[in-house]
């Protein structure tokens, strides 16, 4: 929260307080009304002169209008410092967010970032808002109230403060405990985000083994809870509005009892004390509103340091830029390198234990190996989504992390297993925001064999994808995926399990289109199927996370006992058929 | 299989973005939301009725109190100011407790409706067409149901109990007035009209603005949710920048529209204000002149200004609570909007529950297409006795999975029938239709729980042995064993310690867990590796075994001993038999067999 007021607020310190003068000026004119009314009661009134009496009336007309005007402006003065600031925090957050390390964001988990993004965002915005509206207001009436009683009666006032305590010790305890209770609710609203995402992701699934049911109970228990933690703050805050009411009142009453016996002494006058009850009204109305920003103040609270959280989290922007040229000259024919690498997500057990090779420029890497054997963990060290553990990971024989992340992520073209296509038309789907002329787009259309369905009669290049694609079918999202990559030329390709809807046929196109068009391009296929990657340079197969062969077809059909067994499997039906 | 539901979800999406102009009907409903506590509203309104009469009588006593001072010096009566204080701390005891009271319980009440909002939105949700999530980002949807239900939610339990305070005040303050002056109430006729006036046209103007404020922050959470999905690919083609300034503008668009309405529904309150401030000051002129006529006390002057700052009050916090109450009503069609999307047709009035299904699956003249116009499915024909083996393969986009769609009836059918057992299934109810099938799909999927809750999802009270059982047979066992915790493992979606493979594993373990009489599988082990499908395969069969089995697959091997395949391509069926008789045919299918060891 502090982060917030300092840094973000900064800029419209000016502003603010300009704003914060123009209301102070208008609520002057708010409070010099009552004054002129009790002047006139005990003045005006007693020289029994209309011409005077109608004098101060258009005054105090004058100062409504002059009211009006500056809160207005003041006003729109502080909603646009709401907007600028909220604009400026939710841009932070969502730069933060996309440069966020994987490791983080597994950390915060998505539905979070997304809710942290959005709705605690907005509580901010409702309270910068709201409070410099009502807060300035607020408190120029409580204060400046305070002080003109003071004027009419600093003893009758100074009773009237002595509640103050009393009001402050409420709120006080009440925010230590309201704060804590809007930061689980926001945590429990994340469960709601994770909840909805999924069963819409899901939807087919759920209908299909008819379990609705079960997730309309599975949503019903995250709702009771939201509500009872909603509940639960609701009426811990609700305390403030009646206790603040009571003990001003009660001052009141005091008043009036001090009052008697100051009248009764001489010392004070009932005109005084009929003025001294209106600024109470006013005292009492601001303290009112006090204590409805005071819900939106632990709301945003709790909101901010949720923001902020993020904000300080390990972005890949502070990844440390290694200088290393030491391996550079021996290296330098070597397009990829791994050098006796390890790694592990939970730094307990190994997911990949001692991984070696080294692959030239133009060659083409296919990996291989059991499901949940490494194969796409080996793509993650090599985009640097995470670090490895141990040893070395080479690109042109400089250590990846010698390169800024984004030098070393401009080298790949990758496909992903279970890659994201976007709300958006074909040609944005393969540009993906990158400097590509509409040529080079069509070409990696043609060439990730994906030109026939595009250009079908009820398509087009501009034609706009569904959410996620899903007006394409499997093999058809893969193709657009698999131009997405190829478009920039890149200098390496990567392509994970990435043909895995394609049938034979197209498979075999796209690697003859390959092998045709991106010579220099090297080249990793992870796949499943050994005619996918048979042709390959060199292969990796991988078990458990270790490099159980590593060598050529030939050489592993020889070598590797699992490799021969795939290929058994899979070749064999070859001889069968044939 | 592509082109999904345009002919549905276009026209809802149309729907969407029309801007709904019935604000009577949106507070109709959202009134019918309220009436459910009517009972609860009742004893809220007589609580704010008590409280408010409390704290109304607090000036009338003040003012008998001052009376007694009034004499001045030395001849003040205090029996009578004491009598009268003691009074008023007893009324503002009961006024405090009785608010509270009232808090608590409009609290009560709004969460109520909320939570039964938000089921209404979720139970929506799960009611309609597939499709519908095709065409409307998630992130959208969460907005609905989060910030805008919490919008409408924030203004019923504050703004409700303040509007019905607000009538009661005004009511009873200007009763109060009528009591001391009727000649000075006067004032009213000329200030309230007024107020109602530029109330009205600030609301009018603002409307709009609220509208479009709840819809942008909707487009930006879609935005947010779709972006933060596709971290890792925006990240791997270095797009972190033009995300940035993509989502800058979004950004911007939302911040703009929330400050468009503020910009004009900050002003209702200062104008408000103004009003009463000037019929302060026609109060004082009035009132001044009144007392020179004699016919009022100073006492009643002061009762009068405090009762008409008792009046001012509540108007002036109205007039901040019409902003909120209008944002509210904006988001209150947003959530109605959703209610109101055309959910799967319900089930035929006569549908009959599917009871133990045999599995005899016919397909008559069956066209379909997502798009009028373009038809995916042409007049297709086949039958599947129980037991059989249905292979379905061809080229990708050549109508595949929409078969499936048709099977499971996530559509209907354009024309011809498909008949499970004879009974046409449009005539049988889905829940029933679709528990006779199990279903493996390409896309796992996993919700964040237990590994155990997640195979055992298709069959509630399943075992721990059988979960076992089924998790060994999908040869996903002894790696579940190796996690430290074991089956109870959370699963989360992003999860990165699973592969594909592995979750496509587990789906296929939920699959063997259940006792359906027919079988889907739609590209089931793409992502499993060959060594592993070949070790499930015997599983796999015996999944398969006395059931009707649909398999789409691209591993032709996975489908030589079908008894039946089909052949597609631009969705007709262009041959049909067995694995031998196809290859002997030489034609589509021997090319595409063929391709595999090219």
């Amino acid at each position: 929260m502090k982060r917030v007021l300092t840094y973000y607020l900064r800029p419209y310190y000016l502003r603010m307080c300009l704003g914060f003068v123009i209301k102070f000026g208008g609520t002057i004119m708010d409070l010099c009304l009552p004054w002129i009314l009790a002047h006139m009661i005990d003045v005006v009134i007693p020289k029994n002169s209309k011409k005077m009496i109608f004098a101060w009336g258009v005054l105090m007309v004058i100062c409504a209008i002059l009211a009006w005007t500056g809160n207005v402006i003041a006003n729109r003065m502080a909603s646009k410092v709401a907007r600028d600031t909220t604009e400026h925090v939710r841009h932070d957050l969502f730069s933060k967010i996309t440069y966020l390390s994987n490791q983080s964001t597994d950390a915060f988990t998505k539905p979070s970032l997304i809710s942290r993004l959005t709705s605690d965002t907005y509580n901010l915005h409702q309270m910068l808002g709201r409070v410099q509206r009502l807060g300035v207001r607020a408190p120029i009436l409580l204060i400046g109230g305070i002080l003109i009683t003071l004027t009419l009666d600093p003893v009758l006032t100074l009773i009237l403060v002595s509640v103050l305590p009393f009001i402050v010790i409420v709120m006080t305890t009440t925010s230590r405990r309201g704060i804590p209770m809007y930061a689980r609710l926001q945590e429990a609203l994340d469960q709601f985000v994770r909840l909805v995402r999924e069963d819409i992701a899901g939807i087919r699934v759920i209908k299909a083994l008819s379990k609705t049911d079960y997730e309309r109970e599975r949503f019903g228990k995250i709702n009771e809870e939201v509500v009872k933690i909603e509940k639960k703050a609701g009426m811990t805050m609700a305390i403030v509005n009646p206790s603040m009411n009571f003990f001003l009142n009660i001052g009141l009453v005091l008043v009036i009892i001090a009052g008697a016996y100051r009248v009764n002494s001489g010392l004070s006058e009932v005109g005084k004390i009929l003025a001294f009850m209106t600024y109470f009204t006013i005292i009492l109305n601001a303290m009112m509103s006090i204590s409805k920003m005071f819900v939106i103040i632990s709301k945003a609270v709790a909101s901010a340091d949720r923001i902020v959280a993020v904000l300080d989290a390990h972005d890949e922007r502070d990844l440390e830029i290694m200088e290393s040229k030491a391996r550079e000259e021996e290296q330098k024919q070597s397009m990829i390198a791994f050098d006796h690498v390890s790694f592990s997500y939970n730094h307990v057990e190994n997911n990949l234990t001692d991984i070696s090779f080294s692959i030239k420029k133009g060659e083409t890497l296919g990996i291989i190996g059991e499901t949940g054997s490494g194969k796409s963990t080996i793509v993650s060290l090599l985009l640097r989504f995470y670090d490895a553990t141990e040893g070395t990971i080479l690109i042109n024989g400089k250590p990846i992390q010698s390169l800024p992340v984004e030098e070393l992520r401009k080298h790949f073209g990758v496909v992903f297993q279970n890659d994201a296509l976007f709300e958006d038309t074909i040609t944005e789907n393969v540009r993906l925001g990158r400097d590509l002329t509409e040529d080079q787009i069509r070409q990696a259309i043609l060439y990730a064999q994906a030109k026939e369905f595009v250009e079908d009669e009820n398509r087009g290049y501009y034609d706009k994808l569904n959410i996620k694609g899903a007006n394409l079918s499997g093999g058809q999202k893969q193709r657009i995926l698999i131009a997405r990559a190829l478009a920039a030329h890149p200098d390496i390709l990567i392509l994970d399990d990435s043909s895995s809807a394609l049938d034979y046929r197209t498979d075999a196109s796209l690697r003859k289109e390959l092998r045709e068009h991106f010579k220099n391009t090297t080249t990793v296929i992870i796949a499943q199927r050994i005619s996918s990657i048979m042709h390959a340079d060199h292969i990796l197969v991988l078990e458990d996370g270790a490099m159980i062969g590593y060598g050529t077809h030939e050489e592993l059909l020889l070598s590797c006992p699992v490799y021969q067994e795939i290929g058994r499997s899979q070749m064999g039906i070859d001889t069968e058929a044939s | 299989m592509a082109n999904v539901a345009q002919n549905l979800v276009g026209n809802s999406k149309q729907k969407t973005y029309e801007k709904p102009k019935n604000r009577k009907g949106t507070m109709i409903r959202l009134g019918k939301y309220m009436m459910r506590y009517i009972w609860l509203l009742l004893l809220a309104l007589a609580l704010t009725i008590g409280s408010n009469m409390f704290s109304l009588i607090g000036p009338t006593l003040s003012g008998y109190a001052i009376d007694a001072i009034e004499p001045g010096a030395g001849l003040v009566e205090f029996d009578r100011v004491f009598y009268y204080a003691g009074l008023m701390v007893i009324f503002y005891v009961i006024s405090s407790i009785l608010s509270y009271a009232l808090s608590i319980l409009m609290i009560h009440i709004s969460r109520k409706v909320v939570f039964r909002m938000r089921k209404d939105v979720f139970d929506k949700l799960l009611s309609l067409p597939v499709g519908y999530f095709d065409t409307h980002q998630t992130g959208d949807i969460i907005s609905r149901i989060s910030y805008d239900i919490d919008t409408i939610n924030a203004s019923l339990s504050n703004d409700l109990v303040q509007i019905l305070a607000t009538i009661i005040t005004v009511i009873g303050a200007f009763s109060m007035m009528v009591v001391i002056s009727p000649k000075l109430v006067l004032v009213f006729v000329f200030t309230v009209p007024l107020s109602i006036c530029m109330t009205k046209l600030i609301t009018s103007r603002t409307r709009p603005l609220f509208r479009l404020r709840s819809r942008k922050l909707g487009e930006l959470n879609g935005f947010v949710e779709e972006m933060i999905s596709g971290q890792k690919t925006l990240k791997a083609y270095h797009q972190e920048e033009n995300t940035i300034a993509k989502f800058d503008i979004k950004n911007e668009e939302a911040v703009e529209s929330y400050y468009r309405a503020e910009y004009f529904g900050s002003v209702t309150g200062p104008t408000v204000n103004f009003i009463n401030n000037l019929s302060l000051s026609l109060i004082s002129v009035f009132g001044a002149l009144l007392y020179l006529a004699g016919s009022m006390t100073i006492g009643d002057i002061s009762s009068f200004v405090l009762y008409s700052r008792k009046f001012s009050g509540p108007i002036n916090e109205f007039a901040n609570i019409i902003s909120e109450f209008q944002s509210a009503l904006a988001a209150a069609e947003r959530v109605f909007l959703l209610l109101d999307e055309l959910p799967e047709p319900l089930d035929a009035r006569d549908a009959k529950e599917l009871t133990h299904v045999e599995g005899n699956v016919r397909i008559e003249n069956v066209s379909f297409g997502y798009v009028e116009g373009n038809p995916i499915i042409k007049n297709l024909n086949l039958n599947a006795d129980k037991g059989k083996l249905v292979a379905i393969v061809g080229p990708t986009g050549a109508g595949k999975t929409t078969l499936i769609n048709l099977l499971m009836r996530f559509y209907d059918v354009g024309d011809g029938h498909i008949y499970v057992d004879n009974e046409e299934i449009s005539q049988v109810t889905r829940r029933s239709l679709r528990k006779s099938y199990a279903m493996v799909l390409q896309d796992t999927w996993l919700f964040e729980g237990s590994i155990f809750d997640n195979i055992a999802y298709g069959r509630a009270g399943a075992t721990m042995e059988e979960v076992v059982a089924a998790a060994k047979a999908a040869k996903i066992h002894s790696f579940i064993k190796r996690l430290p915790k074991g089956y109870d493992t959370i699963l989360s979606d992003d999860g990165t310690n699973i592969s594909k493979g592995q979750k496509q594993l587990m789906t296929i373990a939920r699959a063997m867990l259940l006792e359906s009489p027919m079988l889907i599988l739609d590209e089931a082990t793409s992502n499993v590796d060959t060594r592993t499908e070949i070790q499930i395969q015997q599983a796999m069969r015996r999944l398969m075994e006395h059931k009707t089995c649909f398999v789409i697959a691209h591993r032709l091997s996975t489908i030589q001993n079908a008894d039946i395949i089909l052949v597609v391509n631009h969705g007709e069926i262009v041959e049909q038999g067995t694995h031998e008789e196809l290859m002997k045919q030489k034609g589509f299918y021997h090319q595409l067999y063929r391709a595999q060891f090219e």
